[in-house]
């Protein structure tokens, strides 16, 4: 047998421009994995460090005359963050709870409340926190970004985190009395 | 008491006196001589009168201009006004739907701000920016211009353009036979020609 040496060069994609397209085709299928694995970790869980974050506040619902509040500052007292919103049911079964829950800890000053308006309109949250006489620090969430960073699946959704800033308790759901709220408060305040 | 001319049946005679009526009539009209006579209505007070009335014209007329003017300023928007920027924003909370079709309260809190921010004199441009900025840029219905946004605008096209490429060139290979294997096909029937040719030669000189 001979060598048929006439045959034309195969013809093709240059080999650079495949490695090209294959890199970006790789680069795009990890964005969209690390997205799907970023949207079914669920929320923060208990013993995941929180990034800071600072918290514009409702004029009338400031903290100490602060109209922002950072995380970092809240050191050495538990943290009670509350994810609502006025259109939100659950959160009107929730919020005289809370009150009553703010009113009893508020004296000691051990413990900070402190409301997240999430994706709400303004008039419509003054309206919500004046019918509920919620007088805590409240504030929106501008841009989605603490729910983001707490990766909330709903609201009501509650994060507790302790005097070192670790979290420690996730309730997702409306709380059902002030009882409720105190097993959860109490030992943090013993540690 | 007198029916009037031309009426019958149960009529005003039953419950009112025409005599009293005429009575009160020529005493109104008594008066009103009377006032004459006594210059009440004198011409100082027809035109003080007269100078009220215009005065009154006047702030009515300016009272109308003022709302008009108001109104002009600030209309209403329309609900087609509304949906039409509600239609490029979603709903931050429930999926992929968008403002102007979105049954929640929720939607309907949102629907109500944007036609304050229009009444308010809020370009388009203003309250998207808005929105995007309370709810995050996932509400815009056309992500903002940067970042890894651009893949939504990039790659569509790139992966439209690359697969008629290919879709081209596949359709080319298949419509135009390789020239090497065509002419070994038409000599292989040459030579079935031939060989068809002799068989039947061979066939015909047995017969």
């Amino acid at each position: 047998m001979t060598e048929n040496t006439n045959t034309p060069p195969r013809r093709g994609i240059p080999l650079r421009t495949q490695i090209v397209i294959w890199i970006l085709l790789i680069g795009l299928l990890a964005i969209i994995a690390i997205e799907l694995n970023r949207s079914q970790r669920g929320t923060v869980q208990p013993g995941e460090a929180i990034r800071d974050f600072t918290l514009p506040l409702y004029s009338g619902y400031e903290y100490e005359g602060q109209n922002e509040i950072r995380l970092s500052d809240l050191r050495g007292k538990v943290v009670f963050i509350n994810f609502w919103a006025s259109w939100c049911k659950p959160c009107e079964q929730e919020a005289p709870e809370l009150v009553k829950a703010w009113e009893y800890y508020k004296p000691g000053g051990q413990v900070v409340f402190l409301g997240v308006d999430y994706v709400d309109t303004e008039p419509a949250a003054r309206i919500y926190m004046k019918k509920f006489k919620i007088t805590y620090p409240n504030g929106p969430d501008l841009g989605t970004r603490l729910a983001q960073l707490f990766r909330i699946k709903g609201v009501p959704e509650t994060y507790f985190i302790d005097q070192n800033g670790a979290l420690q308790y996730v309730q997702i759901g409306p709380f059902t009395s002030l009882q409720q709220i105190q097993s959860i408060i109490e030992p943090m305040l013993k540690k | 008491m007198r029916r009037p001319a031309g009426l019958s049946g149960v009529y005003f005679e039953d419950r009112f006196n025409y005599d009293s009526l005429r009575d009160v009539l020529r005493q109104v009209m008594a008066g009103a001589e009377n006032t004459t006579e006594h210059g009440m209505w004198s011409h100082e007070m027809k035109n003080q009168l007269r100078v009220m009335l215009y005065t009154l014209t006047i702030a009515l007329i300016l009272a109308a201009l003022w709302v008009v003017k108001a109104s002009a300023q600030n209309p209403t928007p329309t609900d087609d006004e509304v949906n039409r920027i509600a239609h490029q924003l979603y709903c931050p909370v429930c999926e992929n739907t968008p403002l102007d079709f979105c049954p929640t309260e929720a939607c309907r809190q949102w629907r109500d701000l944007i036609r304050q921010q229009l009444s308010q004199g809020w370009t388009e441009d203003q309250i998207k920016q808005y929105f995007a900025e309370q709810y995050g840029a996932r509400v815009l219905a056309e992500p903002p211009r940067t970042g890894l946004n651009w893949l939504v605008y990039i790659l569509p096209p790139v992966i439209i353009l690359a697969g008629a490429f290919l879709l081209f060139r596949m359709l080319r290979a298949w419509t135009k036979p390789p020239a090497a294997s065509s002419a070994a096909g038409s000599a292989k029937e040459a030579a079935q020609d031939d060989y068809v040719a002799r068989l039947e030669e061979e066939l015909k000189k047995r017969k």
